[in-house]
């Protein structure tokens, strides 16, 4: 999976490309995490426009960011989820804690 | 096309997951699936070779069968460990339910594997292994 990070005051939007399972949760979850480390973001938008597969591996590392800007009272969102991904996303019940656009 | 399988014995590495679920859906791509169809069977075999991965083999690698087989119109898929084996296969089974919430895992594999495919077996026994028989029939796009 590639990462693209996009900067705007205190957003962070994050671009997903690829596929999101369990190899490459691993592989981007301490690169996300050292990004978004510096406190003054208190939203991050996940932006899955090229995202081309996602398991349940990829909702616990989603669960897992969410957790995290939790801790600093900010906000996750969730973007251009295509509607394979919209599958998961929904029988996940994600959308209770973090907003799907 | 009648009656075709495959076979593929994989060790456990992570990279693996990308491979076996694109091996799997090349293999039932002959009985022309909706891309919808093709998305949900990737992703149940995704689930069950992760689960082999982290909780049958733990930190160690072993090996994961695969074997496809078509009968008709249906594809019937197993997924084999020989690791550690479930002690409690349907507390396994209980949505959200998992044994390593620290490693951020959603406790969500076998509900995707039963929602995405028509039948889901789990067959398991401790220090033996486990054994994830999942079956779909495919609608082929007229």
């Amino acid at each position: 999976m590639n990462l693209e990070f996009v900067e705007s005051g205190q957003i962070m939007t994050i671009k997903l490309k690829g596929d999101l399972d369990h190899h490459s949760a691993d592989e981007s979850r301490v690169l996300i995490d050292e990004k978004i480390k510096d406190e003054k973001y208190n939203k991050i938008v996940i932006d899955l426009k090229n995202l081309d597969f996602i398991d349940s591996s990829g909702i616990g590392f989603v669960i897992g960011r969410y957790k995290v800007i939790r801790k600093r009272n900010g906000v996750i969102e969730i973007v251009n989820a295509s509607k394979k991904v919209r599958k998961i996303l929904d029988m996940s019940g994600i959308g209770k804690i973090i907003n799907i656009k | 096309m009648q009656n075709n399988y495959v076979f593929i014995k994989i060790p456990s590495y992570s990279t693996n997951e990308s491979f076996a679920r694109a091996a799997v859906a090349a293999f039932c791509s002959s009985l022309n699936p909706t891309i919808e169809e093709i998305s949900d069977i990737k992703t149940a075999v995704s689930e069950a070779v992760t689960n082999a991965i982290i909780h049958g083999y733990e930190d160690e690698v072993g090996e994961i069968e695969i074997q496809c087989r078509i009968k008709g119109q249906m594809v019937e898929i197993i997924i084999e460990d020989f690791g550690c084996g479930i002690v409690n296969v349907e507390k396994a089974k209980e949505p959200l339910y998992t044994t390593k919430p620290e490693l951020e895992r959603s406790g969500m594999g076998f509900a995707v594997m039963e929602t995405f495919m028509d039948e889901l077996i789990v067959l398991s026994e401790k220090d033996v292994g486990t054994k994830v028989i999942m079956r779909k029939t495919i609608n082929s796009r007229k």
